[in-house]
């Protein structure tokens, strides 16, 4: 089946939407990321949209639900590199996203959610003989 | 106003509403729209092709590019079978939702274009025409 892959870096759970999605395959991508939130015990999310040319009310709504979600679960999420054109629109759609942490890079994505969590992305450093 | 080209797609399935967004994205860029205009004409695509879709039941979006004098645009009729709308002036407000949508499809498509039309008939179906000038 058709999925959104999501990468485990340390203590947080990147995603890379690089496809137009179908509403099926944003709804499996909002399951996969609670699911895995609470297997892993993510501190947090950081979910790169610059590839998509649109976000729709129902992409906005996955988006704003796995955000919602995660704060839940104990873990922060970032939405980073929305498109200028994407963000205009949004706006007159009447989406605001409230609630959603946005940041324009992966970088300074990244930064936010180190600040958020207070802590590196990275393993506790007692972990490092691990394979 | 002159149609100087135009197509149809059945629009039954969610991948059939991607497709449609792609083909309103390629019309918009070769008519010239501006980046901002293409995501928002393609944007009122995608909602109006879902409700056609989980509303609606199916059916089908007619393309039309169109010249009036010098100006061009993108119309897009979308066309089912469906229950209909029994409230359209509700249907269109903010917020209002029949499904589990956020009631933002109707309202915010219409925002979206610069011409928005709707006729629904009860039991018969419903059909939208939305307009983008360039």
């Amino acid at each position: 089946m058709e999925r959104i892959p999501i990468l485990k870096m340390g203590g947080f759970l990147l995603v890379t939407i690089q496809v137009d999605m179908h509403d099926r395959l944003a709804m499996q991508l909002q399951d996969d990321l609670t699911e895995m939130i609470s297997r892993t015990g993510a501190r947090g999310v950081l979910i790169d949209i610059s590839s998509l040319e649109l976000v729709d009310s129902f992409i906005g709504r996955v988006i704003a639900n796995i955000a919602s979600m995660s704060r839940i679960l104990d873990a922060e999420t970032v939405v980073v590199g929305m498109r200028p054109a994407v963000a205009i629109t949004l706006v007159e759609l009447g989406l605001s996203l409230a609630g959603v942490r946005t940041a324009l890079n992966v970088d300074k994505g990244m930064r936010l959610l180190r600040t958020a969590v207070g802590c590196e992305p990275e393993e506790p450093a007692d972990g490092r003989d691990e394979a | 106003m002159a149609v100087t080209r135009h197509e149809a797609l059945e629009l039954r399935t969610e991948e059939q509403v991607v497709r449609v967004r792609q083909h309103a994205r390629k019309w918009a860029a070769e008519l010239g729209f501006s980046l901002v205009d293409q995501t928002k004409v393609v944007t009122a695509a995608s909602e109006l092709a879902r409700n056609t879709v989980v509303y609606g039941g199916g059916g089908q979006v007619r393309f039309a590019a169109l010249q009036e004098g010098v100006r061009r645009g993108l119309r897009l009729v979308f066309e089912d079978q469906g229950p209909g709308i029994a409230d359209v002036e509700l249907a269109l407000r903010d917020g209002y939702t029949t499904g589990n949508g956020l009631g933002l499809g109707l309202g915010g498509a219409k925002r979206l274009v610069n011409e928005f039309e709707i006729e629904s008939r009860p039991g018969r179906g419903t059909r939208i025409t939305i307009t983008r000038w360039k």
